[in-house]
Order: structure tokens, then sequence, then C-alpha cells
């Protein structure tokens, strides 16, 4: 079989051909993968009330005692202190997570899942947790105990 | 390019790959002048393969249940990107794969591909026929809205007037004595895990069937080239044919993805089963023909009620159909004329009750 040598002009052009043909493929593919990446990016959940949430009635927490509720789409603590004092803090330990507890026996809070513990000022004194707890604002308005967002200043 | 190669002769030392391959390569498509009928069975497999990506991707999001489903089907539609694009895509491969699957058949039938050796190969199409039906049956409630709402309670409805073992299985289908969320939630088993599984065995049979078998050539064709051996022409299966296959495939996607893109498939309203069912209620276009012949049967024929008549007419007439090969070799000539007049008939029939159907109010 004889192979004679295609004229530059044919060559080219069968360059062309082959850059179309795999350019066209390419952008096809690429239009296909494109919606399905960003469909199975989950869209945003809306983080309703998130900035000032009713947590509680005054009449339902006595010193030294505990509460867990909703704050935004996470859970937060409002305590009040053996002194008659009320704390709300993120009840989502810093560590892997986990909700948090008080423990009215140690006057601190508690992460069951790797015996982390935090003072009542949300500071992290022992155990694995990195950070403090954040720690948001408390008024009691009337009969309800509302808590807020710190602002930052 | 090297280690492709080397991984190539990794895995012949092991798998004696080219025995494998050895098949494929000898494989070849004859070339005539029905060719291009060749092409439908492999796009419908496309379109299934389309069908399995896009319904993993909506799963993803989907909750079935009388109080999520419809909105989960709003929010893929409204909020998750592309949403709409994904779910078209599902509902439009849906309708063209049952499209291509019936003209697959068709072909099969006025070809004759179905006659001796490949009866088998016949009733494994055709049982994947009957599931890709019992895919768009299932799947069409999986939104919960009115429209689906209602042609499930009427489809069920039907399969219960089946004589003897039919209430059974209407409770069977519903999870119940009527349409409720337990409906969905079977429908949705059905339709994702059982259906699937049934479906890519019987595909895998079918695909061995054929490989083993290899293309059937039309009679008129054969007998051409049996008086003229010399204009018999094939092409290489393994990249001849394959690559053509690719660029059909291709077109497919285009098609589709034009469909989905200018026609979203609409949502409609939620389901409310205490509603009266709203005017224009209809199931989809495939079972258009045995829902327009229901309707017309009278409500009393001699001692039996019309239902169930139709039914056991389609019955019997599916039964028939499912071993039309075997009536091609009952008696030749004779045999063939039945099964081509056969095909003539339900052809003629499903498109002329089918067209009835929409222009009836």
């Amino acid at each position: 079989m004889e192979h004679p040598t295609l004229p530059v002009e044919r060559t080219t052009r069968r360059r062309i051909a082959g850059f179309l043909l795999g350019g066209g493929l390419f952008a096809s593919l690429a239009s296909f993968v494109y919606p399905v990446l960003r469909y199975l990016i989950p869209p945003p959940v809306a983080d309703l009330g998130g900035d000032a949430v009713v947590a509680s009635k005054v009449s339902d927490l006595k010193p030294n005692s505990s509460k867990i509720f909703r704050f935004g789409t996470r859970p937060a603590l409002l305590l009040m202190t053996a002194e008659g004092e009320y704390r709300a803090i993120s009840a989502v330990c810093t560590h892997l997570s986990c909700t948090v507890q008080y423990r009215n026996d140690l006057h601190q809070i508690w992460c069951a899942c790797h015996n982390g513990l935090y003072d009542l000022n949300g500071r992290n004194i022992s155990g694995p947790p990195p950070r403090p707890l954040e720690v948001f604002q408390v008024h009691v308005q009337g009969d309800e105990i509302v808590v807020t967002r710190k602002r930052e200043a | 390019m090297g280690s492709l190669t080397h991984l190539r002769d990794w895995l012949d030392e092991r798998f004696h790959w080219a025995d494998l391959l050895g098949p494929l390569k000898k494989k070849a498509v004859p070339i005539h002048n029905l060719s291009h009928w060749y092409f439908l069975g492999g796009i419908t497999l496309f379109l299934f393969m389309i069908q399995v990506c896009t319904g993993i991707l909506l799963l993803l999001y989907y909750r079935p249940g009388a109080n999520e489903a419809f909105e989960s089907v709003q929010y893929i539609m409204t909020r998750v990107q592309f949403g709409w694009l994904i779910r078209s895509i599902h509902s439009w491969a849906a309708n063209l794969m049952i499209l291509t699957a019936f003209a697959h058949m068709f072909s099969v039938i006025f070809l004759r591909a179905y006659r001796k050796p490949r009866e088998l190969t016949w009733v494994s199409g055709m049982l994947l026929l009957f599931l890709a039906m019992g895919f768009g049956f299932s799947g069409y409630l999986l939104p919960w809205n009115t429209l689906a709402f209602f042609a499930t309670k009427v489809g069920t409805e039907i399969t219960g007037q089946v004589p003897l073992i039919g209430h059974g299985l209407m409770v069977f289908l519903r999870g119940g004595e009527d349409v409720t969320g337990a409906t969905i939630t079977r429908f949705f088993g059905f339709h994702v895990a059982v259906l699937p599984g049934l479906a890519t065995l019987l595909i895998l049979i079918h695909l061995a069937l054929v490989q083993y078998f290899g293309m059937s050539v039309p009679s008129s064709v054969e007998e051409r080239w049996k008086a003229a051996p010399k204009e018999a022409r094939e092409m290489k299966f393994f990249p001849n044919f394959i690559l053509r296959e690719l660029m059909a495939w291709y077109i497919a996607l285009a098609v589709l993805g034009a469909l989905a893109a200018i026609r979203p498939w609409e949502l409609g309203a939620k389901a409310d089963p205490f509603a009266p069912a709203p005017a224009g209620i209809r199931p989809e276009w495939y079972f258009m023909f045995m829902f327009q012949t229901l309707k017309k049967i009278p409500a009393k024929v001699w001692f039996l009620d019309g239902e169930v008549i139709g039914i056991l007419i389609f019955g019997l007439a599916g039964f028939v159909w499912l071993l039309l090969p075997f009536f091609d070799q009952a008696s030749p000539g004779r045999g063939r004329r039945f099964v081509t007049g056969a095909g003539i008939f339900a052809l003629g029939y499903m498109l002329a009750m089918t067209i009835y159907g929409y222009m009836a109010k």
C-alpha cells in the first residue's frame, strides 16, 4: 500500500475538521456536566427568624436549670444560673457539633460526646473543644425571654 | 500512551481481553436499504440510560408521601438549580423511550426480524415493553398532581375488574382500598427498585441474544442476496456501526434537550383526593388506545360488564402478541401473512383509537 503524503492544504483542512469535531464534543459534554454539577448543590435553607427568638416564658425557668430552644436552624441553650441570671449560649459544641447540655451539679456546660466542658460564659475550659461557644443577648420583655444575636460593633 | 498499553497488557494477561473482545470485532452489520431501522433499539437503550441517570438525580430531592411528594417536585422545579431541566428531561425521555420502543417493535414485525431463531429475543423485547409501560404508569403518580391521582385511580380501578384476582391485585397496587399516600410509597418502590432491577436483567438478556444471533436480515433482502450473493454487503460492528449509532444517540440527545428546554414538563395542581375529577382527565398517550376502547364498550354485553370484556380482550391480544413469532412458523405462508396482518391491524387500531381519544371531548 502506498501512502502518498498529503499536501499541506489537506492536512490543515483535516486539523480544522478535527478541531471542530473535538471542540463541539467538548462543548456539548460541558453543557451536560455543568447543569448536573449545579443541580447537585442543595439550595440554601432560609434562616427563619434567626435574629430574635422567644426562647421561653419567664415562669418556665427556675434557678440552676436550663432549656434547649431553636435559634434559627440550630439549637441553643437558655439557662438560669443559681444566682438567677439568664444566659443564652449556642448549644452546638465547637468540637464536632454535638448538642451540649447544662450540668446543674457542676454549674458548667458539658458536651456528652467527647467530654468537653465550658463555663457559663461559653468559654472552653476542659476537653477537646477548640473555641468558646457563641453567646447571645437575653432580654426579658414582660413574660417572655427574648434572645437576640449580638450585633458586631 | 505508554501506561495505557501497559494497563491493557496487564489486563490481557489476566483476563484474555483479546478473547473477550474477539466476537465484538468479528460481529458485522448487514448494509441494505432498510439498515437504518437497526438504530431504533440502540436509541431506546440510550434513552433508558438517560432515565437511570436523571432518575438518580431526582432521587436526591424527591420525597414519597402524600404530604411531601408534590412539594418536593415543586422544590426541584423552582428552587434546585437546573432542577426543572433534569425533571423535564426525565419526563420527555420517558415518553420518547416508549415511542422508540414501539417503533422498534413494529419495525421488527414488518421486517420479520422475529423469525427463527430469534423468537426469544422478541419475547424478551415484549416483556421489556411491558416493563416500560409499568415504569410510565408508576412514575406518572409520583408528582402527586391532580392528573396523576385520577389516572392512577382509573388505572388501578381497571385492574380491579380482572375476574377473580382483580380486587386483590388492586389492593396490592394501591396499598389499600383507595389511592392514598400508601400508593405513592408502593409505586415509588416499584419505580425505583423493582422495575429497574427487572429491566436491567432483561436488557442484558435481550442484548446477549442480539449479540448471539447477530443482526437479522429482512426477508426481502435475504431473498435478493440469495439470488445474487455478490450483492451482500456488511460493515464492521466495531467501530463502523458503533460510531453511526453514537451519532444517532447524539441526535436523540439534541432532540431531547431541545424538547426539555422549549417545553418544560408541567407540574399542575396538587392532588386533592376529595375534590371532583376535573374535565379532560386522560392517561398518558401510550395508554390512550386502551382507555378509549374501554370508554366505547357498552356497560353490559350479554351478562358481562363492559370493562371485563375489554380487559379480557386486551389481555388475550397481549398474550397472542407476545407469542407472535410462533404463529409465523405454524404454517409457511399463512403464518407469515397472519403476523404481518396482525401488525398492520394493531398499528392502525392504535393510531386510530389514539387520535379518536384526543379528538373526542
